[in-house]
């Protein structure tokens, strides 16, 4: 057991004023210390992406990464991707494409297709193959969920250019 | 990405007692090398059933110096670059360190630029930042391929080009890249900068040929002369999973013939080896397939080491295979392969 450190974490846009070992990791923070359990935790050594998170703007996994090191960054979690009751067009493509059955692994699909699609609104189907293999589902079989990404794609393009 | 467990050697239990007694639990204790032959891990390296890291003292350094400082003075220091090499070790309990240096508020420490002919990256510069480089892609196809094998959009996001070379896998990218393009390691330390060859710069399995106070501040890799050809090729189970064999092709063609050529083969051996025999019969000749096949057949006699992933004999194998498809695909004459389509 090492020293605590106070430290703030700033997620979907709220400050979250923690104290936490060092050993930490992000996820471990921002579930048990934010109190936000949207985001998974799967294998814990960066392998399956359930964790993927949003850190300043970019998507990383957030079992490699100590609760310290994301001080003073931009956080987001699947928690911030609804806009009070409606649903991010990602979130409501995979509903409707069935993009998941238990749910675990959706956390982190969305969080790493959301940042995808913001950054690359035309990304292209080989691109977008090779980015969204890096997380784990065990359920769909991938197909739908790249169903679904392509469908949100396809409605987050205006709002992407109208926010330009 | 992961600890690689089965390159692990089953020993006695570690010399030091682990200070987390917090978890009740008796933990498996593996020795993987001798602790002095795996200078950065410095103490005990065990693996517990728990996965979470073990409990160390943070420091957060701001420059370069209090860094350098840092590691000398503490003992058993782990330095965090990226930390996608390091975390899922720390969380696995492969590394307990008492101390990380975490370098990634160190001033000064990433970019990429290029003077008389060579490239120079900061060390923590990140994977994710070579991949968009115009500068890379023009200057470097090689790094530039090499970028889009390692791990996914996530690992890139963080990882850097000096962890990597220092965790030193046996199958990494970027160790291949360094190795082919004879590239030279920066490294700072209490009395100084110096240099070390690539060619040196592997000690062994996952160790860096460096001291324990000194810190990889950056990597200069020697241009090739504009238009020449490079192609990287890796064979792994999966796409983003660490290569079984890789390899690594430059050439200069003047006039039809091959000026100069550059092979190297990862996954082979602790580190990557140059197939110099190789490179030495095609210098002079002109590119072929035939020629390329005949040759590469020398890769099957390097020394391979075999895990739970491959066997030496298939390691061997690849070696040859991969070796040709590398020359092949450099020199153009891969176009219409069957393993050459885009997936």
């Amino acid at each position: 057991m090492t020293e605590k450190t106070d430290l703030t974490l700033r997620i979907n846009g709220r400050d979250h004023s923690i104290r936490v070992e060092p050993r930490k990791t992000l996820v471990d923070a921002i579930r048990e210390d934010c109190g936000l359990t949207g985001t998974h935790i799967g294998c814990e050594h960066g392998v399956c992406g359930a964790c993927t998170v949003i850190v300043g703007h970019e998507a990383v996994r957030s079992c490699l990464m100590f609760a310290v090191q994301a001080r003073g960054k931009p956080i987001r979690t699947v928690e911030g991707l609804a806009q009070g009751n409606t649903l991010h067009p990602l979130q409501r493509a995979f509903m409707t494409h069935h993009g998941l059955q238990c749910g675990f692994c959706t956390p982190g699909f969305l969080m790493l297709a959301a940042n995808v699609l913001e950054k690359n609104p035309d990304i292209g189907d080989e691109e977008l193959l090779d980015v969204l293999s890096s997380n784990l589902c065990r359920c769909t079989g991938y197909q739908n969920i790249i169903k679904a990404v392509r469908a949100a794609q396809e409605e987050m393009k205006p709002k992407v250019a109208a926010a330009e | 990405m992961s600890g690689r467990p089965g390159l692990l050697r089953l020993g006695p239990n570690c010399e030091k007692a682990c200070d987390e007694k917090a978890d009740g639990e008796e933990g498996t204790h593996l020795r993987l090398l001798p602790v002095a032959a795996v200078p950065y891990t410095r103490g005990c390296l065990c693996i517990r059933t728990a996965m979470k890291p073990p409990a160390f003292q943070y420091h957060d350094p701001k420059t370069l110096t209090e860094a350098v400082s840092l590691l000398g003075t503490l003992d058993n220091a782990k330095l965090l670059a990226g930390g996608q090499s390091l975390m899922p070790m720390l969380n696995m309990r492969f590394v307990l360190p008492d101390h990380v240096i975490d370098l990634n508020r160190v001033e000064g420490m990433s970019g990429i630029k290029e003077a008389g002919g060579t490239l120079e990256i900061g060390a923590m510069t990140r994977q994710r930042d070579l991949e968009f480089s115009d500068l890379v892609k023009a200057k470097c196809p090689l790094l530039h391929q090499a970028i889009m094998h390692i791990g996914h959009r996530q690992t890139r996001n963080r990882g850097t080009i000096g962890g990597s070379l220092c965790h030193l896998d046996p199958a990494a990218e970027l160790v291949l890249v360094a190795m082919a393009h004879d590239a030279t390691v920066v490294v700072v330390g209490p009395n100084g900068t110096r240099e070390i060859a690539f060619a040196d710069f592997p000690a062994g399995y996952l160790t860096p040929a460096i001291e324990l106070n000194e810190i990889v501040t950056a990597i200069r890799i020697p241009l090739w002369p504009a238009g020449h050809k490079a192609a990287f090729i890796e064979f792994a189970r999966r796409h983003g999973d660490f290569a079984i064999v890789s390899a690594a092709a430059l050439l200069q063609i003047d006039g039809g013939k091959i000026a100069r050529a550059s092979l190297t083969i990862g996954g082979v051996a602790v580190a990557p080896v140059r197939a110099a025999e190789v490179e030495n019969a095609i210098t002079g000749q002109a590119p072929s397939t035939a020629l390329f096949a005949k040759v590469c057949e020398s890769c099957r006699s390097f020394e391979a080491m075999a895990d739970i992933h491959a066997s030496a004999e298939y390691r061997q194998h690849l070696a040859a295979v991969l070796s040709r498809r590398a020359l092949e695909k450099a020199a153009g004459l891969a176009d219409n392969a069957p393993w050459n389509r885009a997936h």
